[in-house]
């Protein structure tokens, strides 16, 4: 027996599971229309690759992923694209996205496929090709694309793979069913990714509640690695750190991901959809999905398509509509109702709960917080609650942030146990949309400040240099009329005695001359400057707007690429300019290479410590963040570069200058 | 389509801050019990009147707050105020004294500071401290003798009628000092074993008021089983108070004994039903290690070197005061941080 840990608090709801998991999967159909949604996870929509009027085969791609959080999309079944626009998706704010309306034909008629007999024979990569190709996301929770999710920065080998099969939620039983009937399909998925992550040891955590579930992984594990590892039923034991608590002993620090304490967990779904993309070349086009509740005459789990339609489904499997009924997408612990049924089911639907009021009934109403402590008692976070509750209640979200709110999971156990019903979550929810608001204010006025202080001491800094070119080009001026005095006393000397001194005249010459390069060249690198300013600033305008206002993007984007183009060209002018130049005096400009270095440095740090932050605090932003660490570390490198070869470029001209030095003593 | 749309969590647990109000009145019935069968009727009617007040005076706060009657009627916090008045008052006061203090206790402790959740002061017992502040001499002389001790004891309506001041009964005949007054007075001048031949403190500890004290003790053990509060609170009070009068108390013959101490008085009363009031009590498990330990560390201190004879209102207010103190220095360490945050930092 494998030792397992315990983590704090936790509660017994009623499980309510045997409404649907005494019968076997079924077949939900194929609906008339498929609206599916171009993101069905976490990162950026995925892009459009058929357009109206196209005919689709069963899971033919229709939208490829874009950028590197992303997820392809693909038809459920085959049939017409009717239309492409907006309709509401799964959310809990009600949200409507670009869907994908297919009228199906009834046929099914599947596109080609590529199997595989054997995965052994692909290398790891091939397999994460396989992987992301299948548009698979993490069908547990908030569907984060499963390919990223296997290819952890190298640092983070993963030691223990874990595959979550816990299913702690009342109600939902879709991974229970799945693994009593597609047990093989489970473990295979799992060492297919084990195949990929190489770790030290693979365990599959699963509540105690399930013993049918337990016995058939336990028969289909039997020749492998794999240690199936019964823990006690206790909501949210399938919480991702919790689990990992359970079954490690380890803690993921706040702020962290698994990968970072060598862990990783993946979803029972999500495996067998990894198996089905690899072995058949499949697609995650349907998912089993419990319908439960007392407002639904059919309960169980069924193979539903995804993008079919919830209001068909309720339909076809006899809904009752009671006054004050609740329908709940996900379980009666986190998932969100539905305000409307004609919504499609996508990856991570894992259950459809039409309760009726007496299963869950119109919550009391809230009373006073009595402080009795029982929302601390269950916290799986260990969070105080009753204070955080307080905090967002009077708006004191600095100190809610001190007492952790950020590491509030929503697990809703406080809630749950609150003598005095008040809507815990609730209110976290608001604290946490309030703070990131506010920090996002604060970033805003920052850069602001940021800008204006930059550009403050770019005109500070202009100015001392056209001072100091100013003086330069006197003591320029006066040398040369040195020069031409000495030259004409040395001519009036030559005239006299009939020698030359032909060596002082080049530098007169090039003193004369030289400041016009130089100026030009320091224009255009100002103006280069600038343009790359004007490039990044567009850049982030475009990105943001892609996500906000498609519309703008276009327009952005073509700014984006005029922008390019005005960097490459000036690029360019410089290059060629620099040629010319080159035998400028190198001193100043090594000088500012070196600031430059300088500062690009800074910002590489200031943007590492922003990123620090968001890891902690702001997930979302992260990715963002990463990208511009890594550009920013080119651009260091770049500098660096430069940097390098001016000085050695000085040092010849040094050396060059020196020689005449010498052979003149 | 009546679908509504509520966030997670969408089930409910079975309790109810009603309930718990509402079991812990319950539970205090034994208490209250052995205190008529040892001290007559007193306190029973005591506890009756108190809780009139109680629900009276809540009502009238909620009619001038404008907020619904029958909502926070329904809470059973006021009434739990009103028992715990009534337990705790002398049951020969006069009814004056605990209007006042049942009044003060709802009107000013608790709805002056926002209502039930947001009091600082446990209402109860800056109602008890009030009164014993103002009406000293009412509050130490209307301490009833053992009924067991009277020729012919008080009956109902005698006792009625001696609190709501129609009676004729001359009242001096039927209070005495309580068993902890007496001691400290005695010892001073006298060795434990003559003091101990006052019939106050009968065959055991004290008479009656070990009964009481075990019946609320039973009544205590009963919520912490049934998980109505932790065991932090009272056990940690009685711990701190037993080894502060081991350590101060252990001569007989110079201070009252560890025994007396809790099984005199309103220790029980005071660990179980008092101490253990969420709103005023600090939140975490190790704050309320340290909030009882006050508790019982000031109640010993009080009662030995203080004027008044028992001390657990006082102690209890002045561990109220460090009750968000406590809580500041005693957040739990969150899952994922190397170790708790501590102390009144507001930002990283
Ligand atoms: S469970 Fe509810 S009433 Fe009790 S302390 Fe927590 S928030 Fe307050
Ligand atoms: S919802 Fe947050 S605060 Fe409440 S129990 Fe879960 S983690 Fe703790």
């Amino acid at each position: 027996m494998k030792k397992i840990w315990d983590f704090h608090g936790g509660i017994h709801p009623k499980e309510n599971k045997d409404q649907s998991n005494q019968s076997a999967i079924t077949d939900a159909g194929i609906p008339p229309q498929l609206i599916v949604p171009l993101q069905q996870h976490i990162g950026q929509q995925a892009e459009l690759v058929v357009s109206v009027g196209d005919k689709v085969l069963k899971g033919q791609l229709i939208a490829d992923a874009h950028g590197p959080v992303s997820v392809a999309v693909h038809a459920p079944s085959s049939g017409t694209i009717t239309a492409i626009e907006e309709h509401e998706v799964p959310h809990p704010s009600g949200m409507s996205d670009l869907c994908v309306f297919i009228e199906t034909d009834g046929k099914d008629e599947w596109c080609e496929l590529s199997p595989c007999e054997d995965y052994s024979t692909l290398t790891p990569a091939e397999i994460l090709g396989k992987v992301r190709s299948a548009g698979i996301a993490g069908m547990g929770g908030a569907g984060f694309p499963t390919e990223i999710k296997l290819r952890p920065p190298r640092e983070d080998k993963v030691n223990t793979l874990i595959l979550n099969a816990a299913e702690c939620e009342p109600y939902i039983t879709s991974d229970d069913r799945l693994m009593r009937e597609r047990a093989e399909e489970v473990i295979l998925g799992l060492e297919i990714m084990a195949y990929v992550l190489q770790p030290n040891e693979c365990l599959i955590g699963i509540e105690d509640n399930k013993p049918e579930a337990i016995e058939a992984l336990r028969e289909a594990a039997k020749e492998t690695q794999i240690d199936i590892v019964v823990i006690p039923t206790k909501y949210p034991s399938g919480g991702e750190k919790q689990l990992i608590k359970v079954l490690t002993g380890k803690e993921v620090p706040s702020g962290r991901i698994p990968a970072d304490i060598s862990v990783m967990c993946q979803n029972v779904a999500t495996s067998t959809a990894v198996y089905r993309a690899v072995r058949f070349g499949e697609p995650l086009i349907s998912r089993v999905t419990t319908l439960t509740g007392d407002c639904i005459a059919n309960k169980g789990n069924q193979q539903v398509l995804i993008g079919t339609p919830v209001s068909w489904l309720l339909e076809k499997n006899g809904y009752l509509n009671q006054k004050g009924s609740r329908l709940v997408m996900g379980g009666p612990m986190m998932g969100f109702t539905l305000d409307q049924t004609n919504i499609p089911t996508v990856k991570t639907s894992n259950c459809i709960l039409a309760a009726s009021p007496k299963e869950l009934p119109q919550p009391d109403s809230a009373m006073a917080c009595i402080r009795c402590g029982m929302c601390s008692e269950v916290c799986p976070a260990e969070l105080l609650p009753q204070q955080l509750y307080w905090f967002a209640k009077g708006q004191e979200f600095e100190k809610a942030e001190h007492h952790n709110l950020f590491d509030c999971i929503e697990c809703g156990a406080c809630s749950y146990v609150c003598p005095s019903s008040i809507p815990l979550v609730q209110y976290y929810r608001y604290a946490k949309g309030e703070v990131k608001q506010i920090k996002a204010d604060l970033e805003k006025s920052n850069q602001a400040r940021e800008r204006f202080e930059f550009r403050q001491e770019r005109i500070e800094r202009e100015k001392e240099e056209k001072e100091a070119k100013r003086k330069a080009r006197s003591e320029a001026a006066a040398k040369a009329q040195a020069a031409k005095k000495a030259a004409a006393e040395a001519e009036a000397k030559e005239s006299k005695e009939g020698t030359a001194e032909p060596s002082q005249a080049p530098v007169t010459a090039k003193a004369e001359v030289s400041p016009a390069p130089e100026v030009t060249l320091e224009s255009l690198q100002k103006k280069l400057l600038m343009a790359e300013d004007k490039l990044s600033k567009m850049e982030a305008a475009w990105k943001d707007a892609q996500e906000n206002n498609p519309e703008r993007a276009e327009k952005l984007a073509i700014a984006v690429e005029s922008s390019k183009a005005n960097v490459k060209k000036f690029t360019l002018q410089i290059t060629e300019l620099g040629g010319g130049a080159s035998d400028t005096p190198a001193g100043p400009s090594l000088e500012e290479l070196e600031s430059n270095l300088e500062k690009t440095k800074g910002k590489l740090q200031l943007i590492l410590n922003t990123l620090e932050d968001a890891k902690q605090n702001h997930p979302d932003r992260v990715e963002k963040l990463e990208r511009a660490v890594a550009k920013n570390h080119t651009r260091v490198a770049s500098a660096e570069l430069a940097l390098r070869e001016a000085s050695e470029q000085q040092s010849k001209q040094q050396a060059s200058k020196l020689e005449p030095t010498e052979s003149k003593g | 389509m009546a679908l509504m749309n509520i966030t997670s969590p969408h089930a409910h647990g079975p309790r109810k801050t009603a309930t718990l109000m509402r079991v812990v009145v319950i539970t205090t019935l034994p208490g209250l019990f052995a205190l008529t069968w040892f001290f007559g009727w007193g306190n029973l009617i005591n506890v009756v009147w108190c809780s009139i007040i109680a629900l009276a005076a809540e009502a009238l706060v909620l009619l001038i707050r404008k907020r619904p009657l029958a909502f926070y009627l329904k809470d059973y916090s006021a009434l739990v105020t009103g028992v715990l008045l009534g337990l705790a008052l002398p049951p020969l006061a006069p009814w004056w004294v605990s209007l006042v203090a049942v009044a003060f206790a709802i009107i000013i402790a608790k709805h002056l500071y926002g209502g039930m959740g947001y009091n600082p002061f446990n209402p109860a017992m800056v109602g008890f401290a009030l009164v014993l502040i103002s009406f000293p001499v009412a509050m130490t002389t209307s301490w009833a003798a053992p009924a067991s001790l009277l020729e012919n004891p008080m009956s109902f309506f005698e006792t009625l009628g001696t609190i709501f001041g129609f009676g004729s009964q001359a009242i001096d005949a039927f209070t005495m000092a309580t068993p902890l007054d007496i001691y400290k007075h005695e010892i001073g001048h006298s060795i434990a074993q003559d003091v101990t031949q006052n019939p106050v403190f009968g065959a055991y500890v004290a008479h009656g008021w070990e009964w009481v004290n075990l019946a609320f003790l039973a009544g205590g053990l009963f919520l912490l089983i049934k998980k109505v509060f932790t065991w932090h609170t009272p056990v940690s009070m009685l711990i701190a108070l037993t080894i502060m009068s081991l350590a101060f108390g252990w001569d007989a013959d110079q201070a009252t004994p560890p025994l007396l101490h809790l099984f005199a008085g309103a220790t029980m009363l005071g660990a179980f039903y008092i101490a253990t009031d969420p709103v005023t009590s600090a939140v975490s498990p190790q704050g309320k290690i340290i909030y009882g330990a006050g508790i019982g560390i000031l109640t010993y201190v009080i009662r030995a070197y203080g004027s008044y004879p028992d001390a657990i209102a006082f102690a209890v207010l002045l561990m109220n005061f460090a009750a968000p103190l406590i809580d500041t220095y005693t957040q739990p360490r969150t899952y994922g941080y190397a170790k708790a945050k501590r102390g009144a930092k507001e930002a990283e």
